[in-house]
């Protein structure tokens, strides 16, 4: 059996990644996957805690934050559609109307 | 002295109230309604006010001889009361009081009557016939004054009489306040009303203080109780003295004594009734009232009696030789005046509070007799002078020259140099005003004689000196009027008014007659053998009463001196009478710088001119001047007062309130303006700055949680 270890520098290295998309790209779209990216990180540690512990909490809490990111998914990729109509790009440095 | 029940008697004793209220009542009547009705109806208010006022203390004194003269106190409001100070308005009626109200409602009413008719022809000749009213507003009002004085169960509601007697005092002395004694416009009339008022308040400045004194060693001002302390001897020496000489410098305010006695000839401004009920026959007598109702504390100590005696006689022979040299006939009457209150306060101030009281009585008779005699006379004269309304007709000369002869010279009516032969014009005023002299002079079975002799006698018994000055003051007395006499109804007419003199209405008669049958009659009532008077105030004054031994050798000696002086009168003025009004008096001759002396007041009008008035006036100019205007108004108000405000003011503006206020306030806005400035830095618009920041957050916080 595969030690937790293992998933928990899988994990750390998809949050990773998932925070530097987010800090670097401009594409709304990409953020938008590395927030996805960071959610599934957690997600994976949720079920490798789960086995080893034999909890079932952690393996339904997963399935909460999969229907949390659905749903965010669905608004997130409304907003940028309506980003893109007004400002005819996701460039997500365009949106910047709310500079003081 | 007793103390007296205080518990309410009830019965006539209730009445005693109305003695104040009735004069109110007809002042009010006047008051409200007197312009639209006519004199008739005013004179008849007024003296029906009167009239019933002489008619409760009328009831009030037999009410008191079937008490047996016990005295009564009848509460009647609460005045003041504070923590165990409780001084009430209470009535006090005692033999003494009523006496002293049968005397001011008495002789008031008959006043009345006669300003009834009086101020009818006074009102025309200053032409100002609204005043008619006035006049007896006034009066009613000096009498419910009086009555307050006289009634008065404590010092204090005995003040309030005599501030407010005052008060009729200084309106009616200047009841023509816009003319001059001389009858002229000016402010004569106004400056002789100031004069009075302010001798008087000098006057009752003492009278306070004796009050103020009174109260700190005794702690009360009610009579019965203050007059307790005094006769258990529990006040001390040199409170005795204080009270005494403080309520005596009010005597000689309010009673015209030296040294204030200076306002009272001033005070013949005032029309001839007042004259006659304030200035002769009541208010003037207040002093000598208060001084026997203050016999426990005059007593106390023999010097002190000493003092009063002696005042009152040195006034008594100062004032009679200044009456020898007038020619105004009320002058003569206002310095007579002064004079017999002096002998009052003699009388009194030896102990003899009866013959003291007994003088006041009999004077009040006479004198106001005399007063309302030269108030017929002048009248007379004037209206001969100067005939106006139904006298006018068939004298259409004189008419627009009022006041004046044909030579533009004002024409005094009151100088007697412009009158004489008056006895056949005016037989009704002749006859009454000789009986008012004799009573004056002290001729025997008149009523000033008996008064007089008592009070010589006593004199005799207390002290050699006063008993001399005394009766030089007497042999003056019937000198002046001898005097008068002569120059006013003997010898020829020395003017047009002498010569057509009128003789005066009916309402001035009356009283005249009233008053002549009391100034021959009235000194029966403390005859020498029954002394029925004087018992009748022992019931108040207790053991301060002696009864005065008629002395013969005292009476024969006043009675031949006063003969002897109106001899003396007649060799001089009488046998070869003056001829002109010009001419100068016989005794300027005979005495030349005695007489300029007596004429001119023995200058000591001058004198308190030059003594006191400049010197104070001076003082008034230093203090409105120097103190007043240079150093506070100038100085104080103006440099320290306003330019100290201004700049402590600008001070506040400019550095504190500009600077430090503003600057914090300045400070504040510029720091937030700053750091708001520097913060909007971080606000980039770029949202992955902003999660940057979030991100950075969260691994401080969990960097600190984990490595705690």
């Amino acid at each position: 059996m595969v030690p937790v270890e293992y998933y928990v520098g899988l994990s750390a290295i998809l949050f990773t990644l998932g925070v530097v998309g987010v800090l670097t790209r401009r594409n709304a779209i990409i953020i938008f996957m590395s927030i996805e990216l960071m959610l599934n990180s957690a997600n994976l540690l949720f079920v490798a805690f789960a086995r080893t512990f034999e909890a079932l909490n952690g393996q339904i809490f997963v399935f909460f934050v999969m229907t949390v990111a659905a749903a965010e998914v669905a608004v997130g990729l409304a907003l940028i559609v309506a980003v893109f109509r007004s400002k005819s790009s996701i460039n997500i440095d365009d949106v910047n109307s709310l500079r003081g | 002295m007793l103390l007296s029940e205080t518990t309410n008697p009830g019965g006539v004793f209730s009445l005693v109230p109305w003695i104040v209220f009735f004069p109110v009542i007809g002042l009010l009547i006047n008051l409200l309604f007197g312009k639209r009705l006519g004199e008739k109806f005013i004179g008849t208010v007024a003296s029906l006010a009167s009239g019933a006022a002489f008619a409760v203390s009328a009831a009030l004194f037999f009410a008191l001889q079937a008490n047996h003269g016990h005295p009564v106190v009848v509460p009647f409001l609460e005045w003041i009361h504070i923590g165990d100070l409780a001084i009430d308005w209470a009535f006090r009626v005692d033999t003494l009081s009523v006496t002293m109200m049968l005397v001011v409602s008495g002789i008031g009413t008959l006043i009345h009557i006669y300003a009834a008719g009086y101020m009818h022809y006074d009102v025309q000749y200053k032409e100002d016939p609204a005043s008619y009213v006035r006049f007896f507003i006034y009066l009613n009002l000096f009498i419910a004054m009086m009555m307050i004085l006289i009634s008065g169960d404590n010092y204090l509601m005995l003040f309030v009489g005599w501030e407010g007697v005052g008060l009729c005092s200084f309106l009616l002395i200047g009841f023509w306040f816009n003319r001059s004694p001389d009858g002229t416009p000016g402010t004569g009339n106004s400056y002789a009303a100031k004069k009075a008022f302010i001798a008087n308040r000098v006057g009752d400045f003492g009278f306070l203080m004796a009050i103020f004194t009174t109260f700190w060693v005794t702690h009360s001002l009610q009579f019965d109780e203050v007059f307790h302390h005094f006769e258990e001897g529990l006040v001390p020496e040199w409170a005795i003295w204080a009270i005494a000489l403080f309520m005596l410098l009010g005597v000689t305010g309010k009673s015209a004594q030296i040294p204030l006695y200076v306002w009272l000839p001033d005070a013949m401004a005032g029309p001839t009734p007042v004259s006659a009920l304030i200035h002769a026959a009541t208010m003037v007598t207040a002093g000598v009232y208060l001084i026997t109702r203050s016999a426990p504390v005059f007593s106390a100590i023999p010097e002190v009696q000493g003092v009063v005696a002696t005042i009152g006689a040195v006034t008594a022979l100062f004032a009679a030789t200044i009456a020898v040299g007038q020619f105004d006939i009320k002058k003569v009457l206002a310095y007579s005046t002064v004079s017999q209150l002096g002998f009052m306060v003699a009388a009194v101030g030896m102990g003899a509070y009866a013959a003291g009281m007994f003088h006041l009585v009999t004077h009040a008779f006479f004198k106001a007799l005399l007063f309302l005699g030269s108030g017929s006379v002048i009248l007379a004269v004037e209206r001969g002078h100067h005939p106006i309304g139904e006298d006018a007709h068939g004298h259409d000369h004189h008419d627009d020259h009022h006041g004046h002869d044909d030579h533009g010279h004002a024409f005094d009516p009151q100088d007697m140099r412009n009158m004489g032969g008056l006895r056949h014009k005016i037989p009704w005023t002749f006859w009454t005003y000789m009986m008012g002299t004799l009573a004056l002079a002290g001729i025997p079975i008149w009523a000033g004689f008996f008064s007089k002799d008592e009070i010589l006698t006593d004199a005799l018994h207390f002290s050699l000196p006063i008993y001399i000055i005394l009766t030089l003051a007497a042999f003056l007395t019937a000198f002046y009027m001898g005097r008068q006499v002569w120059l006013v109804f003997f010898g020829e007419p020395r003017s047009h008014g002498a010569e057509a003199a009128k003789e005066s209405p009916r309402a001035m008669l009356i009283p005249l007659v009233v008053l002549a049958a009391l100034s021959v009659l009235g000194g029966f009532m403390n005859f020498p053998t029954t002394h029925q008077f004087g018992h009748w105030l022992e019931y108040t004054l207790g053991h301060f009463y002696h009864a005065t031994q008629f002395n013969a050798n005292v009476a024969l000696g006043s009675t031949a001196f006063a003969l002897a002086a109106i001899y003396l009168s007649w060799l001089v003025y009488g046998q070869k009478p003056r001829q002109t009004v010009k001419e100068a008096d016989p005794l300027e001759k005979a005495l030349p710088g005695i007489f300029e002396g007596m004429q001119a007041k023995w200058w000591l009008d001058d004198i308190y001119e030059e003594a006191i008035i400049k010197p104070y006036q001076r003082l008034a100019a230093f203090l409105a001047d120097v103190v007043d205007w240079r150093f506070w108004h100038d100085w104080f108000h103006e440099r320290v007062l306003r330019d100290g405000f201004f700049g402590l003011t600008r001070f506040l503006a400019n550095p504190v309130d500009l600077g430090v206020i503003d600057g914090i306030a300045n400070g504040l806005a510029r720091a937030a303006q700053g750091s708001a400035a520097a913060l909007s830095i971080l606000q980039t618009g770029f949202v992955r700055n902003y999660a940057l920041w979030v991100f950075v957050g969260v691994v401080l916080i969990l960097g600190t949680l984990i490595f705690r």
